[in-house]
C-alpha cells in the first residue's frame, strides 16, 4: 500500500520537477527572443518591440523599457501558436504526424532530471547539489535520453508523407548516428582524467565533475580538444545552424517541419531550444565548472542560502552565456552541405577524438607510473 | 500489490506488447518503433532490479543508436508495407509462429506445475551476493566502477573475444559490401 510518507515524497518530487520544467520551458521561450534580438543587433536591425501587455505599457519609463526589449513577446508567440487555424494536410500518416512533436518534445524535458544547478548549505556546513535525481551515471543518461530526440524528427519526416520533410528525416537520423560517437569519445578523457588514480572520483555524476573544478583547473582549460570536439557535436545534436540539416529552409523548403503548422510547429520549435539550454548547461558543467567561480579561486561567497543563490545565479550566466554563443554562431556561419557534414564527423572529428582519447590514456598511464616510481 | 508491482507489470506488459505489434506490423517503420517501445520497457525493468547502468546502456546502444541505424536504413531503401520477401513465404512464417507458440505453452506449463505465477522463493534459489561472485573478492554491485574493474580484471579475456569478434564482424562486412575491382592485365 501506498503510504503518506511516501505519497508526500512523491508529492514534493512532482512538485519540483513541474517547477524544473517550466523554469526550463521559460527559459527556452526567452532563448527564442534572444535569438530575435541578437540577429536583429547583428543585423542592424531593431528586432520585436512593439508587443504589450494592457496596462503594463503605460507604467511611465518602465514599461516602454520592457516594451522596447520586447519582453512580451514569447507570449505573444505562444498565443499566437495556440490560436492558430490548425491545418492537417490530407497525405499524412495521422497517428505517427501528431506524435512526432511530442516525441521531439518529451527527452528534450527528461534529461533535465539529471541536470544540477547549484549547491544547498546545511547548518553543518556541508552541501548536497540541487537536483531532481542524483544518478551515479547522469551524463550516460544525458547522452541516452537526448539521442531518443531524433525519433521525434525522423517520425516527423515519414509520417508527412511528402518529399522534402522525407529528405529532412534520413539527414537528421545519419548526422546523429554521425555526432553522437566523437560526443561520447569527446567525454571519455574527461572522465578518465577526473578520476584518474589516486583521486575519489569514480563515477560518472555531473555533482562529482562540476565539484572537482573547485578551485582548481576548469576542465576547458585542461582538455581543450575534448572542449572543442563536444561544442561541435553539441551544435550537430541539436541541430543548430551551421548543422542544420534535418530544416535547412533554403534546399528542403522546412525540413522534416515542412507540414506542420500551429501548435504543433510550436512544439518542434520549443523542443529546439530547450535542447540548446540543456545542451548550454551541460557544457557548463562539464567544461565551464558549473556552479562554482573563476578557475583557482575558491568561490567567494559564503556558505548559506546567499552562497546557494550566488552559485545558481553563477551558473546561469554562464549557461546564458553560451546561449548567446549559439546564437552568434547561428548568425555568424553559413550552413554546411550535407557531404561536408558527413565528411566532417567521420572523417575529422571521429579520428581526432579517438587519437585525442589514446593521448589522454597514455598521459594518465604515465603519470601514474612517474607517481609510484619516484 | 504494491507500487513496484504495479510498475512491474506495466512495464513488461510494454516490453511483452511492443514486441508482439512489432511482429505483427505490417510496415516497417512502426514495427521498428514497437521494437523502441519494446527495448524501451526491458530498460525500464533493468531500472525497476536497480541496475541504472544496464538500462541506460539499453536506451543509449539499442534504443539510440542500434534503431536510428534501422530506421535510416528501411527510410533510405524505401521499403514499402509488402518490401520483404520474407512476407511472402507463408509455411516458413506459420512454422515459426507455431514454434513460438509451442515455447509459450512449454513455458507456461513448466511455471504452473513449478510454482504457480507467484513465484515462490522455492522457484528458483534466491541470487545474492555470495553466489553471484563466488570465489572471488569482488563485491557485489550496480555501481559503475565495479562493472568498469570487473571487465577488466576477472572478464578480461571474454571482453576481448567479444572486441575481436565485433572487429571480425566489421571486416566482413566492409568486404562483402565493397566491391574490389579486379585490375586486367
Amino acid at each position: 500500500m501506498l503510504n503518506l510518507e511516501l505519497l508526500q515524497v512523491l508529492g514534493l518530487k512532482i512538485f519540483f520537477a513541474f517547477l524544473m520544467v517550466s523554469v526550463v520551458m521559460t527559459f527556452a521561450g526567452y532563448s527564442v527572443l534572444a535569438e530575435r534580438k541578437v540577429s536583429a543587433w547583428m543585423q542592424g536591425r531593431v528586432g520585436p518591440n512593439r508587443t504589450v501587455l494592457p496596462f503594463v505599457g503605460h507604467i511611465p519609463f518602465v514599461g516602454s523599457f520592457l516594451k522596447g526589449i520586447g519582453i512580451f513577446q514569447p507570449l505573444a508567440d505562444g498565443l499566437k501558436f495556440l490560436f492558430k487555424e490548425e491545418i492537417v494536410p490530407g497525405h499524412v500518416n495521422k497517428v505517427y504526424y501528431y506524435m512526432a512533436p511530442l516525441v521531439a518534445l518529451v527527452p528534450a524535458l527528461t534529461t533535465m532530471t539529471v541536470l544540477p544547478f547549484g549547491e544547498f548549505f546545511h547548518h553543518s556546513g556541508k552541501s548536497t547539489p540541487l537536483i531532481l535525481a542524483d544518478l551515479e551515471i547522469g551524463i550516460l543518461f544525458i547522452l541516452a535520453i537526448s539521442s531518443l530526440g531524433v525519433y521525434g524528427i525522423v517520425l516527423a519526416g515519414w509520417s508527412s508523407n511528402s518529399k522534402y520533410p522525407f529528405l529532412g528525416g534520413i539527414r537528421s537520423s545519419a548526422q546523429m548516428i554521425s555526432y553522437e560517437l566523437a560526443m561520447g569519445l569527446s567525454l571519455l578523457p574527461i572522465f578518465l582524467w577526473v578520476s584518474q588514480p589516486g583521486s575519489s572520483i569514480a563515477s560518472l555524476s555531473l555533482v562529482e565533475i562540476a565539484n572537482s573544478q573547485n578551485a582548481s583547473a576548469w576542465l576547458a582549460l585542461v582538455q581543450p580538444l575534448s572542449a572543442l570536439i563536444f561544442l561541435v557535436a553539441l551544435f550537430a545534436e541539436t541541430n543548430r545552424l551551421p548543422f542544420d540539416m534535418p530544416e535547412s529552409e533554403t534546399d528542403l523548403v522546412g525540413g522534416f517541419h515542412t507540414e506542420y503548422g500551429s501548435f504543433k510547429f510550436g512544439i518542434f520549435f520549443v523542443a529546439e531550444y530547450a535542447h540548446i539550454v540543456i545542451g548550454s548547461a551541460i557544457f557548463t558543467l562539464i567544461f565551464l565548472g558549473g556552479w562554482h567561480f573563476l578557475p583557482w579561486i575558491n568561490d567567494p561567497w559564503p556558505s548559506n542560502w546567499v552562497g546557494t543563490l550566488l552559485g545558481t545565479g553563477w551558473f546561469l550566466i554562464k549557461t546564458i552565456s553560451l546561449i548567446f554563443f549559439f546564437i552568434w554562431i547561428r548568425w555568424t556561419l553559413p550552413r554546411f552541405r550535407y557531404d561536408q557534414v558527413m565528411n566532417l564527423g567521420w572523417t575529422k572529428l571521429l579520428p581526432l577524438s579517438l587519437a585525442n582519447l589514446i593521448f589522454y590514456v597514455i598521459l594518465v598511464t604515465w603519470l601514474d607510473l612517474s607517481a609510484a616510481t619516484p | 500489490m504494491n507500487l513496484l508491482d504495479l510498475l512491474f507489470f506495466f512495464f513488461s506488459s510494454l516490453a511483452a506488447g511492443g514486441g508482439l505489434l512489432m511482429v505483427v506490423s505490417k510496415h516497417p517503420v512502426p514495427a521498428a518503433l514497437f521494437m523502441i517501445l519494446s527495448l524501451v520497457g526491458v530498460a525500464s525493468l533493468f531500472v525497476l532490479l536497480e541496475a541504472f547502468f544496464l538500462a541506460i546502456l539499453q536506451i543509449l546502444v539499442y534504443a539510440g543508436a542500434v534503431m536510428v541505424l534501422f530506421l535510416f536504413i528501411i527510410m533510405l531503401l524505401d521499403v514499402g508495407p509488402d518490401g520483404g520477401k520474407a512476407s511472402k513465404i507463408r509455411i516458413l512464417s506459420g512454422f515459426a509462429g507455431a514454434v513460438a507458440v509451442g515455447l509459450i505453452i512449454v513455458l507456461l506449463l513448466h511455471f504452473s506445475q513449478q510454482s504457480g505465477f507467484g513465484l515462490s522463493s522455492n522457484a528458483w534459489p534466491e541470487i545474492n551476493a555470495d553466489s553471484f561472485v563466488n570465489g572471488s573478492n569482488l563485491t557485489f554491485s550496480t555501481s559503475v566502477k565495479n562493472f568498469g574493474y570487473g571487465l577488466f580484471t576477472k572478464y578480461m579475456l571474454p571482453l576481448q573475444v567479444a572486441g575481436f569478434l565485433l572487429l571480425a564482424a566489421m571486416v566482413g562486412v566492409i568486404i562483402l559490401s565493397k566491391k574490389f575491382r579486379i585490375k586486367k592485365p
